[in-house]
């Protein structure tokens, strides 16, 4: 089982979380012409990388923040997590 | 090559079965095929196969990074059905269980095809309604289905929760007779058997590491055992695809994710037919060994691991001894783990790229052992031809920017969320 730490509530299990998807994805901006590509890339197409993965899960079972958490696709291994609006270095 | 029957058993009976043929050579890579097919697993070889019968192209390889039949083709819960609503599912799916049908006499190899029907469990008056507008889009497709109600569905498959006071009582369900299972490992095998006494190179233990393309044309591939010349290069890889498309520069509609299957210890037969739990998502069949063979949900997150985790396998155990409270009493033999190529409107993709000579199998989500026969084939048509079939022209990979999308579970891009 994977644990998972909440940058608001500390170390809980898998069990409470929700998954959301790669958090690298960022919606076009509002208000700006963009291509039907930049549109479908944003909605349909996925890197999904074998290793590390920054994917958003939610504290469904718990505080119910959205976050961000840095994993390995093919050990598990969880580096570190976020919030959900933290910048990332 | 030697053809298995019971003559040619009854011979080698005699010389203790020493002297069999092996059923497919090891051989070293050529400098150049006209065919590449990346992935030895039940679609790589299957389409290796139809393009060496049907198409006469036999200069042709697969590479496969581990050994065959060791990847999705031998983990799944070998279920084969077509009870699909949309054409594109349905038609597609239909044509593959007539080569299911032949497909022992075909391959000269016992696939043990097994039409014991499915039955998909509908636990509400609205489901009920749900499946009788699939049971008929099947029928107009020429698909058998049968609706039954509670009574019938008591008469199939008494071992389940028939009691008044359960969460998801059942109202009845959708069958298909002629839906049902195979011997995994036996497609595999047979298919590749019968490629390599066609000519086609099995190469296993052999990593693809790049691709040469020049001025938008395949010209080759690197992999761990030497460079390989070929025009035209097919992949089936499955869980694997978005790896192997980074290093062609290329983004898919595909996400890969875990997906689990268990069997309990042998028991004596009780279950003659494919069951799956309307309420949730679980299947269950009884193997020949008297296995009870379970799976459902996916993991659920991003996965490339090929082994599971316990929380998903509890929530699908659960919705099994829902359905089926004598599972309780089971003990667990063994659980394993594959990785899915979800594509994002949960149907498959067999397609041309934007390369020439780059050929497109992926997207099989939770129901690529049942598609062998039929990807194999039309992916063959496809690559040898230059063109799709009528059978895959539906399975574009442009069908997510043009919006013909093939929603079959209504679920959006997010057919990962169980």
């Amino acid at each position: 089982m994977l644990h998972i730490k909440c940058p608001y509530c500390g170390m809980r299990s898998q069990n409470e979380f929700s998954y959301g998807g790669d958090a690298s994805v960022k919606r076009p901006e509002l208000n700006k012409e963009i291509s039907d590509q930049e549109w479908d890339s944003f909605v349909y197409n996925r890197k999904s990388l074998r290793g590390k993965h920054l994917e958003l899960w939610q504290h469904l079972s718990g505080c119910r923040q959205w976050i961000k958490v840095e994993r390995d696709t093919a050990t598990h291994e969880i580096f570190n997590t976020y919030k959900a609006d933290e910048e990332i270095s | 090559m030697q053809k298995y029957s019971i003559f040619n058993l009854v011979k080698n009976a005699f010389s203790n079965h020493e002297n069999w043929d092996l059923a497919w050579k090891d051989p070293t890579p050529k400098e150049e095929y006209d065919v590449v097919i990346i992935g030895g697993g039940g679609h790589g070889l299957a389409t290796a196969y139809y393009l060496a019968k049907e198409h006469n192209i036999t200069k042709v390889a697969i590479i496969e990074k581990g050994w065959i039949g060791g990847g999705n083709v031998g983990r799944n819960t070998t279920i084969i059905r077509s009870n699909y609503m949309h054409d594109e599912n349905a038609l597609f799916s239909e044509f593959g269980m007539d080569l299911w049908r032949k497909m022992s006499q075909d391959l000269n190899y016992n696939v043990m095809f097994s039409p014991r029907g499915i039955i998909n469990l509908a636990h509400s008056d609205a489901q009920m309604n749900a499946y009788a507008r699939r049971g008929n889009s099947m029928r107009l497709n020429g698909i058998d289905a049968v609706l039954l109600n509670r009574e019938q569905v008591k008469e199939i498959i008494p071992m389940a929760d028939f009691s008044e006071n359960v969460r998801f009582p059942i109202f009845g369900g959708l069958m298909q007779p002629s839906a049902g299972t195979a011997r995994h490992d036996a497609v595999a095998w047979g298919y590749a058997r019968q490629a390599d006494s066609m000519g086609v190179d099995i190469i296993q233990n052999c990593e693809v590491t790049g691709f040469d393309v020049t001025a938008g044309k395949i010209n080759g591939i690197r992999t761990s055992r030497g460079n390989i010349k070929t025009k035209k290069v097919g992949l089936c890889v499955a869980g694997s695809t978005n790896m192997l498309a980074e290093k062609l520069n290329m983004t898919l509609p595909i996400e890969t994710h875990l997906l689990q299957a268990c069997v309990s210890e042998p028991v004596k037969p009780i279950l003659d037919r494919v069951v799956t739990f309307g309420a949730g998502h679980f299947y269950i069949s009884q193997s020949d060994k008297g296995e009870m063979v379970m799976g459902g949900d996916l993991d659920g997150y991003n996965s490339y691991a090929q082994r599971g985790n316990l929380p998903t396998l509890q929530h699908v155990l659960t919705e099994g001894i829902a359905m089926m409270p004598f599972l309780s009493k089971l003990k667990m033999l063994r659980t394993w783990g594959g990785i899915m190529d979800m594509s994002m409107d949960g149907s498959p993709i067999i397609d041309k790229t934007h390369i020439d000579g780059l050929y497109l199998n992926c997207g099989w989500c939770y129901g690529g052992f049942k598609a062998t026969p039929a990807s194999g084939w039309t992916f063959a048509h496809t690559i040898a031809q230059d063109k799709v079939h009528e059978l895959n022209a539906g399975f574009s990979l442009n069908r997510f920017s043009t919006g013909h999308l093939i929603d079959e579970k209504g679920l959006g891009t997010k057919t990962w969320i169980s």
